[in-house]
């Protein structure tokens, strides 16, 4: 095969993969703190991609034109809006149900997603159209022989790799992330220690919340186009790729995130259809859920009897 | 005469009796309501009935009185659906949704075998529907194949495909159980629409039901009148609902319902105490899969056509919803659900294009508020009359 062709498969893999790994880095976010999924997740990002087309209509309506400036507003206004709804969420819909059974938390949000997909699809002008995204960042191009540098992709995956970075760092490095990880390994212990369980649970909401917007944004300029329904094959597949990696585990969900990718790229160069990609990319995770019902990086886990 | 001392005993036959019969009337004015105002009316009239009849624990009379008198109520039931099937007897629109009801009764008594009593989620409930469909399609479509067989093998086939699925959902729990499924029912999506064997994203047209050369799309006339060929698919999907529903209950009160409750309620326990835990959940997947693969072989038969857009994600998750909102492990509760999420976004034109948005607010508010939905499960009865004390 073509060394540039390759390169170009896998110029495209990676790009995907970021976008992964960031709604990825979501749901373990979610799943850490407080041992539930929240389903929603892929139709905040949603919200998040058409919060940041709106902001930009509303900004060409003002008169702002620089491109630079228009592209931090946009980040900017979506990261905010989803924050916000990520924390209503949490305070509204997760936390009240933390004595009942797991799946009502799965399903609950499940249904919160279909809501939010449902109210973009009715309520948002001509919402059942595809949208076309605006192209904000710069069109060059670098030809290194048969493989095309796109430099708005190199851009896209250089913010997502600094948010992923960023967000690692927060929980790492800082007194917020040192009590999100209390949080994560003994609720009840952490609370006693004087940490406002409530607060971090709806802080850690708002951060995987923002990073999903953004995602969603960079989904859209990649694509130049995004539609209602994104959010349900995002949040899907970054739940696989969360549950392929290990929940709970942030190098796991951005591990599952890059094999997703990859794993759908190898579908389309190995099949004779490229359509059977996500097919073949559901069916290895469904096959490689039974050879490692936990994981690549397996949560710790100790049960009680 | 009925004196007031038989209408507060427990084992009184008339609310159960009456139950029925104003469901039965109540589901015949609604059907034959043509304007907006009238179902509006309905509805509302509908909504102010029950809360007016659950100040009187109506709900706790009726269900005890079909504890008392099961086969009666249950023969009420199968006469009050002929009955409406004997008032619509020509008009097809009518037939056609309780045929469907009918057939989602089937489908969703499989799942409630799944997520009612062994707590298998299955999130491709659709997804297995579509797979009885597409058999049909194909089967009926390209070869000589007795369509009752067709029948049996769109169920067979949904339970072998689903058998593909129990290796990972048995080594799995929780929430990596429930992303088996889902995965499942993209991938089943994604499949039928890109593959140009079954139709593409056009999907494929299938035949009429014929059974021992007598071809279910002909309308029949008995003593001069006139049958809308509906009709024949709302007797075909009623013996198919009462199989099912007998099947659902059987299995419920034998040992196999309680092996498949210990199931779901501890599996660590059960393991201790012998009781195969792959075994029970095999079998409930099985049966459940097979029962929504005959469903959907019968409506794509009905329908004519088989297409990838009535078998998402969403869809699935419609079933979920019957589900959720009839009482998890309750077969009347989600015969009911069934009716009112099928039949009254048909007659309410204008919330057809909200519905998925409806019925995704009213899980929500059922989830928060009465988790254990509409007409929570009861205790088990063994012996006619028979109360917990």
């Amino acid at each position: 095969m073509d060394p540039g062709l390759i390169a170009q498969y896998v110029a495209n893999s990676l790009m995907l993969g970021i976008i992964y790994a960031m709604v990825a880095v979501g749901f373990t976010l979610f799943f850490g703190v407080l041992d539930v999924i929240k389903f929603s997740h892929g139709d905040v990002l949603t919200v998040g991609a058409y919060t940041g087309l709106a902001t930009f209509l509303g900004l060409e309506l003002a008169g702002v034109a620089a491109p630079w400036a228009q592209l931090a507003l946009v980040a900017l206004a979506a990261m905010a809006a989803t924050a916000v709804l990520g924390a209503l969420i949490g305070k509204y819909f997760v936390l009240p149900l933390r004595g009942a059974p797991a799946l009502n938390t799965l399903l609950i949000t499940l249904m919160l997603g279909t809501v939010l997909r449902e109210a973009i699809h009715l309520f948002y002008p001509q919402g059942s159209n595809p949208k076309r995204f605006p192209r904000l960042l710069p069109a060059d191009t670098v030809e290194l022989g048969s493989f095309t540098l796109r430099l708005d992709n190199s851009i896209l995956l250089a913010v997502g790799v600094a948010a992923i970075v960023l967000v690692h760092l927060l929980i790492t490095r800082t007194r917020l992330g040192l009590a999100i990880r209390a949080v994560a390994q003994d609720a009840e212990t952490a609370r006693t220690m004087g940490i406002n369980f409530e607060f971090i649970v709806l802080a850690t909401f708002a951060i995987g919340s923002a990073l999903a917007a953004l995602a969603g944004v960079m989904n859209g300029l990649y694509y130049s186009e995004i539609t209602f329904g994104i959010g349900l094959l995002l949040g899907v597949i970054g739940f696989s790729a969360a549950v392929v990696g290990g929940l709970g585990n942030i190098y796991g969900a951005i591990l599952g995130g890059f094999l997703f990718a990859a794993l759908q790229t190898l579908g389309a160069i190995v099949l004779p259809e490229s359509a059977y990609k996500d097919v073949f990319a559901f069916a290895a995770v469904i096959v490689f859920m039974a050879w490692r019902p936990t994981g690549l990086i397996a949560e710790k886990a100790s049960e009680r009897v | 005469m009925i004196a007031i001392g038989d209408l507060v005993r427990p084992d009184a036959r008339f609310p159960g009796l009456a139950s029925v019969a104003a469901v039965a009337l109540y589901s015949i004015l609604f059907l034959h309501a043509e304007s907006q105002r009238e179902v509006m009316g309905l509805v509302l009239g509908a909504l102010v009935g029950l809360l007016a009849l659950s100040r009187f624990d109506w709900t706790q009379r009726v269900s005890s009185s079909f504890a008392h008198h099961p086969r009666l109520l249950h023969g009420a039931v199968l006469a009050s659906v002929i009955t409406v099937l004997a008032v619509f007897h020509d008009q097809h629109y009518p037939l056609l949704m309780l045929a469907t009801v009918l057939l989602y009764i089937v489908m969703c008594l499989g799942l409630n075998i799944q997520f009612g009593y062994a707590g298998v989620l299955n999130f491709a409930g659709a997804a297995f529907f579509g797979v009885g469909a597409y058999t049909s399609a194909v089967l009926a479509a390209k070869t000589g194949v007795p369509h009752l067989f067709i029948i049996v093998i769109g169920g067979g086939l949904a339970a072998l495909i689903g058998s593909l699925l129990i290796l990972p959902l048995l080594r799995t729990r929780g929430h990596y159980a429930a992303l088996i499924t889902i995965a499942f029912s993209l991938l089943f999506k994604t499949l039928i629409e890109v593959s140009d064997a079954l139709g593409g994203p056009q999907g494929l047209k299938v035949p009429g039901l014929n059974l021992f050369g007598w071809n279910l799309n002909q309308g029949l006339a008995v003593g001069g009148v006139e049958l809308s060929f509906y009709a024949n698919y709302v007797v075909l999907a009623l013996a198919m609902a009462a199989a099912a529903f007998v099947l659902t209950r059987r299995i419920e009160r034998s040992w196999i319902g309680l092996s498949l409750d210990a199931v779901s309620l501890d599996e660590t326990a059960c393991a201790t105490f012998g009781i195969s835990v792959a075994r029970w959940k095999i079998l409930a997947f099985t049966i459940g899969n097979f029962l929504a693969g005959m469903a959907g072989a019968v409506y794509s038969m009905m329908t004519g056509f088989a297409h990838p857009n009535n078998y998402t994600f969403g869809d699935s998750l419609i079933l979920v919803s019957i589900i959720i909102l009839g009482g998890i492990g309750n077969p009347w509760g989600l015969a009911v659900a069934a009716a009112i999420m099928l039949v009254l976004p048909e007659k309410l034109q204008f919330i057809q294009e909200y519905r998925f948005l409806l019925y995704a607010v009213l899980v929500i508010l059922i989830l928060l508020f009465r988790p254990m939905g509409l007409l929570p499960r009861q205790v088990r009865v063994y012996f006619p009359g028979w109360r917990p004390q």
